[in-house]
């Protein structure tokens, strides 16, 4: 068994005008494929782990043999950041969110508002390649925080719910060297349906 | 007195094409600018802002670490490309050959420092101690920090190569290697690190 190119469950082009449909298609064909070969490449030689699936790999890295354990940090964590990341977008959403979610955000944040503000504040000062994320921990609870690279919060016992890529290739075709307009239009596409049900999920 | 962006040692379609004007409108205009203003803006009036670019570099870190170093780092870059530069001779190319094997073989592993750079960094040519090596470094970590001397550079950012190659790095910096090495800046390097 090996990790298999999620599709994409909308069209290229469903997320313009905020995120472009060459910057899409580009994304998911080059960018996501070449980390699900990679990780299948690095993976090869431990078929007790190739058949699980790759956030239960990244959760335990020190199951992962030392010889291949970076690449499976750079490519696991690609294939997985990414699967989680188109899932959290669609054509026709935005908003805020509600409900459990709603209510949990302003908890631990102050507000929605507030949580919006520091959430953007995580993507817009990571240096280099990497992402913000919106994270539940053993207890519930929820965290803003960005990593670098690939890097999973999986990898540091938190469930990501919500996740922006801020590696260039995710923007620079339309916004260049404009992350915060990136950042800015974003929060256009956010799905925050499948956010709870995430969070549902993660707090199980 | 607060830093300035030098300016360009080339048109901005001196390289094409294999970088485009376009790649070096952002590249330098706005990213390279960035960092100008991002490390003024960071030292106000400190007695930091007094000190050289490369004390900066090697007495600061984090964030004012990161912008003067990009700074340092893109200005170089800039110098060390040059189109249709002839291969390198006399003691660079001595020691190249002792260290390396060949040309070929340095520019391989420029390749390949630069090819598996994970993320954004820089993949360098460098005289550490008496010797060549060819290094890489994440983000804007500099060979000036480890104690090395840079003779080249290739930036790897993908802000560097997206409008023009996309996610095709490798191309990016086969087109480098083969077409836009400015020997003698190399050259010109390698003759003050060794004195």
């Amino acid at each position: 068994m090996t990790y298999q190119l999620p599709p994409l469950p909308y069209a290229y082009d469903a997320l313009e005008p905020h995120i472009d449909a060459r910057t899409m298609e580009i994304h998911h064909t080059k960018h996501h494929q070449g980390y699900v070969d990679k990780a299948n490449k690095a993976l090869e030689a431990v078929p007790e782990l190739a058949s699980k699936p790759i956030e239960e790999v990244l959760r335990s890295l020190n199951d992962v043999p030392e010889s291949v354990r970076q690449a499976v940090i750079n490519n696991g964590g690609g294939h997985a950041n990414h699967s989680l990341f188109w899932q959290v977008m669609g054509p026709g959403k935005g908003g805020e969110p509600s409900g459990a979610l709603g209510q949990a955000i302003s908890g631990a944040f102050g507000s929605v508002a507030a949580f919006k503000e520091q959430f953007a504040n995580a993507a817009a000062t990571r240096f280099g390649s990497g992402w913000a994320w919106l994270t539940v921990d053993a207890s519930g609870g929820l965290a803003v925080e960005s990593t670098a690279n690939q890097d999973s919060p999986l990898s540091a016992g938190r469930t990501p719910i919500l996740g922006l890529d801020v590696w260039e290739h995710a923007y620079y075709l339309h916004y260049q060297n404009r992350r915060p307009d990136y950042i800015a239009a974003w929060w256009n596409v956010v799905d925050w349906d499948r956010v709870a049900e995430f969070y549902t999920a993660a707090k199980a | 007195m607060a830093f300035e962006l030098p300016p360009l040692p080339f048109d901005k379609g001196a390289l094409e094409p294999h970088i485009s004007a376009e790649t070096l409108e952002y590249h330098y205009g706005k990213h390279h600018q960035a960092y100008v203003t991002k490390l003024n803006e960071l030292l106000g009036d400190s007695p930091d802002a007094a000190k050289s670019l490369e004390d900066v570099i090697l007495s600061s870190d984090g964030a004012v670490f990161n912008n003067a170093a990009q700074v340092w780092n893109h200005t170089f870059y800039w110098q060390g490309l040059k189109a249709d530069v002839p291969g390198p001779d006399g003691a660079l190319a001595e020691a190249i050959a002792r260290d390396f094997g060949s040309v070929d073989a340095v520019k391989q592993a420029l390749a390949q420092a630069a090819a598996t750079q994970f993320g954004s960094g820089w993949a360098w040519l460098v005289a550490d101690g008496g010797t060549l090596r060819v290094t890489k470094t994440p983000n804007a970590d500099t060979p000036l920090k480890h104690g090395q001397t840079a003779l080249f550079t290739i930036d790897v950012w993908e802000h560097a190569y997206y409008v023009d190659y996309r996610n095709a790095r490798p191309k990016y910096v086969a087109a480098v290697l083969d077409h836009l090495v400015n020997w003698e800046f190399v050259a010109a390097n390698f003759a003050a690190a060794v004195v």
